[in-house]
């Protein structure tokens, strides 16, 4: 099959049921994307589709071609993405392993509210887990990177 | 539970008995072995900065980069002025990433802007100053490399004026300065970029002198991460990322229940699944290899085993409950005691409350993983690991290897809280059974599913505890039993760590809790029944248990002799203690006795762990029985700060795991199979649930204590005190459920 991947073509040979988690990290190799629950619990696995956040880790590759994959990867040019510069700014942090999920979950809800309002940050973020409970400076940060992308516009 | 054990050096020696370090003693001779006899807290105190050791440690490692100099085991500096901080301790999160390199970073008096990290290797050089191993946990890293870390970086400055005054002919070095990567003497100056490789010639300077606290530049100030950038473009590198040559991936299928082994299985239909490339058996079980994760996962579905479920088929939490209460019934092997406490509590209307928390996961955001390459001179292992010393000795035991040959790297830990710390390298040695079975290069991957089944669990405690009050209202008795597996029993640290059937780690927070000094009758005795189901150390260990109990328990005192939970633990508490500090300094931030939010309701908890002082107040409400964290003012001493923002940041996530536990998380046994699998049925906090934190360091130059820890315990009885004080409904069961 073929799949779009932050502007790259990759023809890949994956089994028809194989998560999309799975081909982009084992056999694409782009391993920023987490496995962490495996049913969509926990979000570590988030990347865009066609601008959409979406659970790599229960949706099967094979239904995504032809349309536009992008992953914490793809985002920005060595961490210059506002989201990225106002985790970095908000020291957010902490074991990591979350972040690539909370981040693409933060820049999905930035697009659709560009001003997000405290709660709208925890409905659009509740589904992402962080064991280290980074939660609270994950709110700073999603605010200051709607500064951030206002600046930058 | 690091910090009060005198006899700490009898782990070392077990340690060694169990795993043969060989290299360690090529460098015996180099080392110099301190006792430091006044320090209770300290048994052995291991002088291990090494600088010549550092070139066989690094053989592997160091050969292939550019000049290593100067010659010092913690830090590298190259001709491009990159100053590389090799960190012994493991970055999960809790942030020595950033906060070892300041320690030394500040006494080479570098540019911090130039300041790499790298987790080193795991070699003698890197032990744990206390404990003798190479390892991360017991919220020490602080404070056991501090003084170590200084002289290294003090060190490595002294060989840098040194060679610069070489370079210029100086008759004496006394004139020369540094400045933020520069010697500067006169009108001369050079990096030590540039001063490096004629330093690591020199001879090691004796006696350096270390900064006065007044002088730190970065020591004490916040200072953001080092790891961010990498953590937020995906490119940060965990034990899962791992690829190697001609990997495959594992999947292992372990046991239904605890104690399971394999009586006969079919791989059949698990090697028709389109990548799966091989199927072995292991101790732990059945592991199948894939070409990816996908095929080892479909493959291993596919297995047909027959098990032996053994005794562990007959494990229930009811059946557990009730044994540990008819156990707590009766005097276990006694902790700490005062007075006649039988007696006392005959002479008054006796106070007595049941408190019991379940088994709990970790479960860490990364499941655990490891991969090994058996080559022709050794064995390499990837992997986010906290003890590097035990998952070299044990890999080279099952390889037949010399420890030395075994290569432990370092990878970023997706979460440990004590997971990744494990006595028998579970998910380690795993891994290197596979490679050895199968003869292959693997990354044996875990799903949540073996996490959440995997053992290793925070035990089940259950509390019983008794106590009589004064006229004024002050406990005169006070009798606790507590009954739960002992996560010591079996491991290298028992001869150390378990005394007279006492396993500290059961009863610390509670045999050492500062009411009791107060109460002239006291006991605290522990039961340690055994069960096959693995306990393991869950961030802030006993603490988790004592720390709810106690804290409750003086609450349900406070409410009995009508006085403010405040003000009774203050009269109870020493007014210069450490405690008192902590409480008070979070009583005057929340502004408690001040009008709260119509419906809403505080809650207080104070308590030690590993050697920091964490006071807490929860602001809660109650509707439809489902409980509100608002708000939580947070107020510790853990003496002398490195980073203020790790402190935070440490505080916050305590915080947010203890509230995991206090509302939602649980583990339940029926039929010997444990009830929960996932993040849909073990639940853990979620960002909508975080309550406002707000962190008040007490200034100290007290004895530092440790961070990654403390800030769990006092948590789960702040807001049961609070859930009590909104609704008069005292919960003594985590997590917390209003019926």
């Amino acid at each position: 099959m073929k799949l779009n991947v932050n502007g790259q073509e990759h023809e890949v040979d994956a089994p028809a049921d194989m998560p999309l988690l799975w081909v982009l990290r084992d056999l694409i190799g782009l391993t920023g994307t987490k496995f962490g629950c495996g049913m969509a619990q926990c979000g570590a696995c988030t990347v865009h589709v066609d601008g959409v956040a979406l659970r790599s880790c229960i949706t099967p590759a094979v239904a995504l071609a032809g349309k536009k994959i992008t992953t914490i990867e793809g985002i920005g040019k060595d961490g210059d993405h506002p989201v990225q510069r106002a985790w970095i700014e908000a020291d957010v942090v902490q074991c990591g392993y979350c972040q690539s999920g909370q981040i693409m979950a933060a820049v999905a809800l930035l697009k659709q509210k560009p001003q997000p309002t405290d709660a709208d940050i925890d409905a659009a973020m509740s589904g992402n887990l962080c064991r280290c409970g980074t939660y609270q400076r994950i709110r700073t940060a999603v605010h200051r990177a709607a500064e951030l992308s206002v600046v930058n516009k | 539970m690091w910090r009060d054990h005198t006899n700490l050096s009898s782990v070392v020696e077990e340690l060694t008995r169990i795993v043969p370090l060989e290299h360690e003693k090529a460098g015996a001779n180099r080392r110099a072995f301190l006792k430091a006899g006044a320090a209770a807290s300290a048994g052995l105190v291991v002088a291990c900065f090494m600088p010549l050791g550092m070139r066989r440690a690094f053989a592997e490692d160091v050969a292939k980069k550019p000049a290593q100099i100067p010659p010092n085991a913690f830090v590298r500096i190259a001709p491009d002025n990159s100053v590389t901080v090799l960190l012994k301790h493991s970055e999960m999160g809790q942030g020595v990433w950033t906060s070892i390199p300041m320690v030394i970073a500040d006494e080479l008096d570098c540019d911090w802007s130039k300041v790499k990290v790298e987790h080193a290797p795991a070699a003698p050089e890197y032990k744990h100053t206390v404990f003798g191993m190479q390892m991360t946990g017991g919220s020490t890293s602080t404070w056991e490399s501090f003084a170590q870390l200084r002289e290294a970086g003090a060190t490595a400055r002294a060989l840098l004026i040194a060679a610069a005054a070489k370079k210029w002919n100086l008759a004496s070095a006394t004139d020369c300065r540094t400045e933020n990567g520069y010697v500067i003497c006169a009108d001369k100056k050079a990096s030590y970029g540039e001063l490096a490789e004629a330093a690591a010639k020199l001879p090691m300077p004796t006696n350096v002198a270390l900064k006065k606290p007044e002088e730190f530049r970065l020591i004490g100030k916040p200072t953001k991460r080092l790891d961010s950038k990498a953590k937020v473009t995906g490119t940060a590198e965990f034990g899962i990322d791992v690829k190697r040559p001609n990997m495959l991936i594992a999947t292992v299928a372990r046991g239904p229940v605890f104690g399971a082994k394999v009586k006969s299985f079919d791989a059949t239909k698990a090697k028709a699944v389109t990548g799966v490339v091989d199927v072995v058996q292991v101790p732990s079980g059945v592991a199948v290899l894939g070409k990816h994760f996908w095929a080892a996962k479909q493959g291993r579905d596919a297995l047909v085993i027959d098990w032996d479920l053994g005794d562990g088929a007959k494990i229930s939490t009811e059946g557990l409950r009730a044994d540990y209460r008819k156990l707590a019934q009766t005097k276990g092997a006694v902790a700490k005691t005062a007075g006649d406490v039988d007696v006392a509590l005959k002479s008054g209307k006796v106070i007595e409350a049941e408190y019991e928390v379940p088994f709990l996961a970790h479960a860490p955001m990364e499941p655990e993983n490891c991969t090994v390459e058996i080559g022709k001179d050794g064995a390499d292992i990837w992997t986010g690991t906290q003890f590097q010393t035990l998952d070299q000795g044990l890999s080279a035991q099952i390889l037949g290897l010399k420890p030395e040959q075994v290569r432990v790297h370092t990878t970023f830990l997706g979460g440990g809280f004590g997971r990744r710390a494990n006595p028998t390298c579970d998910y380690v040695t795993e891994a290197v059974q596979v490679a050895k079975a199968s003869g292959k290069t693997v990354k044996v991957v875990w799903t949540r599913e073996d996490d959440i089944h995997g053992g290793y669990y925070r035990p089940m405690w259950l509390s019983r505890v008794r106590a009589t009050l004064a006229k004024d209202g002050k406990p005169a008795a006070w009798a606790q039993t507590i009954v739960g597996q002992s996560i010591i029993a079996g491991t290298p640290f028992a001869s150390a760590m378990i005394k007279d059937g006492v396993d500290a780690t059961s009863v610390e927070g509670a045999a050492d809790s500062p009411y009791l000094e107060s109460v002239p009758a006291h006991r605290v005795d522990l039961h340690s029944p055994t069960s096959p189901i693995s306990v393991l150390w869950w961030r802030s260990v006993g603490h988790s248990n004592t720390g709810f109990v106690v804290e409750s328990f003086v609450d349900e005192l406070a409410h009995a002799a009508k006085q403010d939970p405040l003000k009774y633990r203050q009269a109870l508490l020493p007014e210069k203690s450490r405690e008192r500090l902590a409480l008070d300094l979070a009583a005057e931030k929340f502004g408690w006795g001040k009008p709260l939010p119509k419906g809403h309701a505080a809650g207080i908890a104070v308590h030690q762990s590993f050697g920091s002082y964490v006071a807490q107040i929860a602001e809660v409400s109650v509707a439809d029985k489902k409980i509100t964290v608002h708000r939580v003012v947070c107020a510790i001493d853990c003496g002398p700060v490195v980073n203020p923002l790790t402190v935070e940041a440490q505080m916050q996530s305590g915080i947010a795991f203890g509230l995991s536990a206090a509302l939602h998380s649980e583990l339940t046994f029926k039929d010997g199979k444990v009830e929960q699998s996932n993040f849909h049925n073990y639940l853990v906090l979620r960002s909508n649930e975080m309550p406002k934190v707000e962190v008040h360091i007490v200034p100290s130059t007290d004895k530092m204590g440790g961070v990654g820890e403390p800030g769990t315990p006092p948590i789960a009885p702040a807001v049961a005190n609070a859930v009590f004080a909104a609704t008069g409904k005292r919960l003594r069961k985590l997590p917390l459920k209003l019926a």
